[in-house]
């Protein structure tokens, strides 16, 4: 109602006009009708109403909402003052922009991937199960979280009351072959257990999930996730009851899960059940650890007491199997920090280091504000003298900042539409990157961003402006300083304040980059220049047989290697740096029995055709390498890498020696020779490995080719992915790239941290330095008639710049010296994430204080020379 | 109903929406036939600046106790009438009866106490 009329007060105001008219026509009408001249009559008529205007204001301000009326007033104020100097708004706007856009998308990152809870039914009470050393050794390796074994899992379920249920899935891939001859396709798919899609609360948008009978080694149902029942189904309701074939064996198709769910990661094209394609053998094993469980936590039990439970069960089962890697106890994760555990460390680092872009954004809107109050001081003074209030003083020039920040909110939030689209495609590890997407909660964030920034970059100036001393400002003349020196002091703190934390960013950034260079060059121990790397997997059906696959890989192989433009070919199950594979226990028959809790030896297992050391340039260090003749029943051989003689060997010889590994088959393996070392992961600590033959009948997981060329590798894709169709064309090829670009995907994620991360590096500097010059031209101004009175005293121009110079370099090399003392401590927390870079690597330190104060010195150098440069005359006569 | 007398403000204020009240039991009325009955019914003594009557009949309107339109007035000039909004008639009984108390009780202070208890006259 109230506001109605407040809306409405300029109509209120004219009825009122014309009301007034009327009483004047009447009163004028009833006087001349008593005899009175008409001009007499008029004056009369106004007399006897009074002052029409204050009538008029008197209903003004009774309609009048004050609060709204006096931001009004403000706000138009503070538009006008804004439009005044549009560079500076511009500048200010801009910058807050920036800042608010980084800060809004990073936030989104961190929100929809570490905060936001899946989309399942009550995810607060899901946690994952790992198998847990308690060793200080094992953690290192990153045995503390480990995967677990299928019987390990089994038994959990089985004996513990603690949880409502567990569930298990597993990674595993197939070939899709296509039913009307479409390509054929190698998918990513999980095996899941019969009560895992019910434990998450999942329903199938079509069909169903798997049944208990389903969940058996002999099983052959298969869930599609909606992306591929979209791509390669077309989206056809009617799949579900049909069959599709997957490594040539027929699975019926029972469901397809709704689109949302893409746990545990988008690339996942289908789901068999757990036991499905798993051999009992292999069901019932302690040591193979290959299953991820995730756990629904009763609610009235808490998660410390079934932890225990399960600890106990597992504690048992490290004491019957002592001499088997099977731990010794239980950890939990919390289900997201599982997911999003590569990119946790990294997200928070750049939110910081946005945080801290932002911080730098809002000192330098406050500067140039405080610099703006100045010049505004005495129009401050003035309108105080005149009894405008402090309260309203402040809030007009609050009203300025939230203005500058609206602005830039409004502009921030729309660079973050786009910087997180480009950053969720851009980043490859981020989990849930689908869900990443800017919602109520993030606009409320950015809101509350706007309003934070406001407060931050305008109270200080507001509170200096509007103090006491602005009114020094009508008393002073135009030659007094003393009123400023304070201000002065304020901006320089603020400067201060912005150079060191630029400071820490720009060594955390120089860290990170300096890891990443030497992740680069670190030694993969053998060649990657003009290296063609291409995965592709033999179908158990078709080459269940050793005889079979040897003889397509040994065709394959010498087809490969009569084409033109090829050097040398590796075959082998992983290359060098792509990945951890998998590993193997075993003993040592020529060494004296393990004591009792003593470590199993354990090494990375890799399979290798009798050409993949040669073609790879891995050097060897003694024996020999593999022959052709390393085959079937005579491939008993095996070649391991200079870490595995050196820890398992000290200060022998292996070669000769017999291992026992302890996988399926318990065999007998003799070493035959000794090769140099390389990577499971560049940029992770080497470990022990042990080199089987391929031509015993295949690897135990997939197959991968290394194809060196004479030139350009990807040149030759096409013609060799030709040559791989003439021998089977239902086998599909995957992961075609050159061997660096192979290694370089895996350090994707470093890359991209420490190129964000020297970005806004990069900007804060560039604000600082702005922040830098154009507090040092102010004080320049502001200092003129005095500098003109030295020069005409006899000062030198240089001492005129030295003088200007170290005013400014002041600033500049105290924040430097907090900021070197910060970083110092602050660097130690991404110590985990720097390769080979201590976080007091003295050439950042050395570096960054150079560039900082280089670019200072830069920013102060040109209001010193103006300095030195001025007319003393006209400096004098300067106001 | 001088606007010097800042201090009376409220009282003056609530009297004066009485008097309008009061004055439009009779019928409707524009501004200048109230001014004139309130001038006259109070023997002259309430004259003078006439124009701050307006202001209290766009508070009452307001608060929804008159409604108005426009019409013509007896000299054929436009003119906006005020009537007593409907339902509303309670709301003089009202204020007379607290105006009656308030003058009471300073009468009462005063010492007056006939005066008091025969209104203003």
């Amino acid at each position: 109602m109230s506001w109605l009329r407040f809306f409405l007060r300029s109509q209120a105001d004219a009825e009122l006009q014309e009301e007034i008219d009327a009483y004047l026509a009447e009163e004028t009408a009833e006087n001349i009708a008593r005899g009175v001249k008409p001009e007499e009559a008029r004056r009369r008529a106004r007399i006897m109403l009074g002052n029409s205007r204050s009538v008029r204001e008197t209903l003004w301000r009774q309609n009048t909402v004050f609060l709204v009326d006096a931001l009004g007033r403000d706000l138009k104020y503070a538009i006008r003052t804004l439009a005044r100097s549009p560079g500076f708004s511009l500048i200010a706007v801009t910058v807050m922009a920036l800042c608010i856009g980084a800060t809004t998308s990073l936030f989104t990152v961190v929100r929809s991937v570490l905060l936001r809870p899946l989309p399942f039914h009550d995810p607060s009470h899901l946690v994952m199960l790992f198998e847990h050393r308690r060793d200080p050794r094992s953690n290192q390796e990153g045995f503390n979280y480990n995967p677990v074994s299928p019987a390990d899992y089994f038994d959990w379920r089985a004996q513990t009351h603690g949880f409502e249920d567990m569930a298990a899935w597993r990674w595993s891939q197939f070939n899709l072959t296509g039913e009307r001859g479409e390509l054929p396709e190698l998918v990513i798919a999980c095996g899941g257990s019969r009560n895992l899609f019910p434990l998450l609360g999942v329903q199938a948008a079509i069909g169903r999930t798997f049944t208990e009978s389903e969940d058996r080694p002999d099983g052959n149902a298969v869930m599609l996730t909606w992306n591929l029942f979209e791509r390669r189904f077309g989206g056809d309701p009617s799949i579900v009851g049909r069959q599709i074939h997957l490594d040539a064996k027929p699975f019926t198709v029972v469901g397809v899960l709704p689109k949302w769910f893409t746990y545990p990661d988008a690339t996942l094209q289908l789901w068999v059940p757990y036991a499905a394609g798993l051999p009992p053998v292999l069901l019932g094993s302690h040591d193979r650890h290959f299953s991820h469980v995730v756990a629904r936590l009763r609610p009235d039990v808490s998660l410390a007491s079934a932890m225990s439970q399960v600890g106990a069960v597992q504690y048992r089962l490290h004491l019957q199997y002592l001499n088997a890697p099977v731990a010794e106890d239980v950890a939990s994760k919390n289900i997201n920090d599982d997911l999003a555990r590569d990119v946790k460390k990294p997200l928070l680092i750049l939110m910081c280091a946005v945080a801290c872009m932002l911080l730098i954004g809002c000192l330098n809107v406050a500067n140039l504000l405080v610099a703006r109050g100045a010049a505004r001081q005495k129009e401050v003074a003035v309108r105080g003298a005149l009894g405008a209030q402090r309260l309203t003083l402040m809030r007009a020039q609050l009203t300025e900042s939230l203005l500058i920040c609206l602005a830039g909110g409004g502009g921030g939030v729309l660079l973050s539409l786009a910087a997180t689209r480009w950053l969720s495609s851009a980043w490859k590890d981020l989990p849930n990157a689908e869900g990443i997407r800017v919602d109520g909660a993030v606009l409320g964030f950015a809101c509350a961003l706007v309003f934070m920034a406001a407060l931050l970059a305008g109270l200080l100036p507001a509170i200096s402006s509007t103090g006491k001393a602005a009114f020094a400002a009508l008393q002073a003349s135009a030659r007094t300083t003393s009123g400023n020196l304070s201000r002065a002091a304020l901006r320089k703190t603020l400067l201060t304040v912005e150079i060191a934390v630029t400071v820490v960013l720009l060594i955390g950034a120089g860290l990170l980059l300096r890891s990443f260079v030497r992740l680069r060059g670190a030694d993969v121990g053998c060649v990657t220049n003009n290296v063609l790397t291409l995965d592709l997997n033999l179908p158990a059906q078709k080459y269940g047989s050793p005889q079979k696959a040897n003889a397509f890989n040994e065709s394959l192989l010498e087809k490969l290697r009569a084409m033109p433009g090829i050097r040398a070919v590796a075959l082998g199950s992983n290359l060098p740096g792509e990945g951890f594979g998998s590993d193997d226990d075993f003993t040592i028959k020529e060494h004296p029995p393990l004591k009792p809790g003593e470590e199993i030896p354990d090494a990375l297992a890799r399979w290798a055709d009798p050409g993949y050391f040669g073609a790879l340039q891995i050097p060897l260090l003694s024996g020999r390498f593999f022959t052709s003749d390393d085959r079937l029943d005579r491939a008993r051989k095996v070649v391991v890498s200079s870490l595995f003689a050196r820890q398992y060997f000290p200060g022998e010889n292996p070669v000769g020696r017999t291992i026992l590994v302890l996988d399926q088959n318990n065999a007998n393996y003799e070493i035959i020779g000794v090769v140099g070392d390389t990577p499971w992961q560049v940029g992770q600590p080497i470990r022990p490995i042990m080199y089987f033959p391929i031509l015993g009948g295949g690897s135990e997981s997939g197959q991968s080719l290394a194809i060196r060329t004479d030139s350009d590798p990807l040149a030759i894709s096409v013609p060799v992915q030709k040559q791989i169709a003439t021998l089977d064309p239902e086998l599909p090829v995957s992961n075609v790239l050159t061997m660096q670009q192979a290694i370089g995907d895996s350090l994707g994620n470093a890359r991209f941290s420490a190129a964000l991360v020297l970005g806004f590096a990069v900007l804060s500097l560039l604000l600082a330095s702005v922040g830098l010059y154009g507090v040092l031209s102010y004080l320049m101004s502001q200092r003129t008639t005095e500098l003109g009175v030295r020069m005409a005293l006899g000062a030198q121009r240089d001492q005129l710049l030295r003088l200007i110079l170290f005013d400014g370099m002041r600033p500049a090399i105290i924040g430097l010296a907090i900021g070197l003392a910060a970083s110092a401590g602050i660097t130690q927390l991404i110590r985990s994430m720097l390769y080979d870079t201590r976080p007091l690597d003295p050439a950042v330190y050395i570096a960054v204080i150079f560039t900082v104060l280089m670019v200072a010195t830069l920013a102060c150098m040109i209001p010193a020379w103006r300095a030195s440069r001025l007319d003393p005359m006209h400096a004098l006569r300067a106001e | 109903m001088s606007k010097k007398h800042h201090s009376d403000g409220e009282m003056l204020k609530d009297t004066l929406d009485m008097m309008i009240l009061r004055t439009l039991v009779t019928g409707d009325a524009h501004g200048h036939t109230i001014a004139k009955v309130i001038e006259r019914t109070s023997e002259d003594v309430l004259e003078g600046e006439q124009g701050s009557l307006y202001p209290a009949l766009h508070r009452l309107e307001d608060r929804g106790w008159v409604s108005s339109y426009w019409g013509a007035s007896e000299n054929n000039r436009k003119a906006k009438y005020r009537l007593s909004a409907a339902g509303r008639r309670r709301q003089l009984a009202r204020e007379t009866s607290r105006w009656r108390q308030m003058i009471r009780a300073i009468g009462l202070v005063m010492g007056e106490e006939a005066t008091a208890e025969g209104g203003t006259r």
